[in-house]
């Protein structure tokens, strides 16, 4: 794939990649340090960045693969944690169009910095827009693999006590809390999942309590879509024109 | 773990990312507009997991025990300040994280 993209691109690309270089290699380094505490070495680190290739998800499997929870288990708090790509996916139907065989990647890529740049981003004039896209989603993906790589190579190094690094992960939701906070107007969406997981997390306890808190935040929600649904006549994203 | 049991876990993971990203291709890629029932939802359940998730990052905070929640409650804070403050990621991140280790290992210890 990589022979398919063209070195402007990539030159046009990287400028654009800057925070993500920054906030991957950490964000890694942080994921990095985590797994080899818990005994997986840089092999798997590197071969999980390779093929799950989402932050907090990656952050959640340090704490499942720790305490050998169930395959159910693991397919349910992933599709928890990774709910929100399905809302990237709906704005990007027209970005994507027309990239052929690179779009399964950038479908497999599309974690939230990822998006956040692709949403965000023009290709500069006489740089193809797709390559350009394809250049920032590959870019990303590196950064992350490498910092990851390296948070587990020093764990087995340096002797750290990195004892709540895990706040990591709590700090990442927040930060993205805190974002669509400022972004919604209505903030009962919010009020409501934090107060329906503290009502099942007291009723049913912390092994049990996310099922039934995303069924009755969804009811909720359905129920009350009259008053909650600002946009009624919103259409999906990528109202942008579609390249020549 | 055994190393087989990590590795199918690793593999359901993968795939499981890989669908919730590929989902509204395989159903809305054809040009017609997705229900307004789904755009609907789209706009609205991100917050509300997001915020479901917090508390699920918080699960194992014992409310009587003032060495468990008082380090969390003190990072949770500078965490948000910092990033209405700052708005940026990294910094609101790592600054919680690493006064929230300080806690744990120091303060709180």
């Amino acid at each position: 794939m990589v022979s398919r993209m063209d070195r402007k691109a990539l030159a046009a690309a990287f400028p654009a990649t800057m925070p993500v270089l920054a906030g991957y290699l950490s964000i890694g380094i942080a994921f990095g340090l985590m797994l080899q505490r818990i005994g997986f070495n840089f092999i798997w680190a590197f071969f999980m960045s390779v093929f799950i290739y989402a932050g907090s998800c990656q952050y959640m499997a340090v704490g499942l693969l720790a305490s050998s929870a169930t395959l159910t288990t693991v397919a349910l708090m992933t599709f928890l944690i990774n709910f929100r790509h399905l809302v990237y996916g709906l704005s990007m139907l027209e970005k994507f169009r027309g990239m052929g065989a690179r779009k399964l990647y950038m479908i497999f890529s599309l974690t939230d910095e990822t998006y956040a740049l692709l949403s965000a981003v023009q290709a500069p004039v006489g740089v193809n827009a797709k390559n350009f896209y394809f250049a920032i989603a590959l870019l990303d993906q590196c950064y992350w693999i490498v910092g990851a790589v390296i948070g587990a190579v020093a764990g087995a190094l340096i002797p750290l006590d990195i004892t709540g690094i895990d706040f990591a992960m709590t700090a990442l939701f927040l930060v993205i809390a805190v974002d669509q906070w400022k972004a919604c107007k209505k903030h009962i969406p919010a009020i409501l999942g934090a107060a329906a997981a503290v009502l099942f997390l007291v009723l049913v306890g912390a092994e049990q309590f996310l099922l039934p808190s995303l069924a009755v935040i969804v009811l909720v929600l359905v129920l009350t879509r009259t008053f909650l649904d600002e946009h009624p006549e919103e259409q999906a994203g990528g109202q942008e024109e579609r390249e020549a | 773990m055994t190393a087989g049991q990590a590795v199918a876990a690793i593999a359901v993971m993968a795939a499981v990312t890989f669908l919730t990203r590929a989902i509204p291709f395989l159903l809305f890629d054809r040009g017609e507009q997705p229900p307004k029932l789904i755009l609907y939802l789209g706009r609205v359940l991100p917050p509300a997991v997001i915020a479901m998730l917090i508390i699920y990052c918080l699960r194992n905070v014992q409310v009587t025990e003032v060495t468990s929640w008082a380090p969390q409650l003190i990072a949770m804070a500078a965490v948000v300040l910092l990033h209405v403050w700052k708005k940026n990621n990294l910094l609101s991140i790592f600054g919680g994280t690493i006064l929230y280790m300080v806690l744990v290992q120091a303060v709180f210890a």
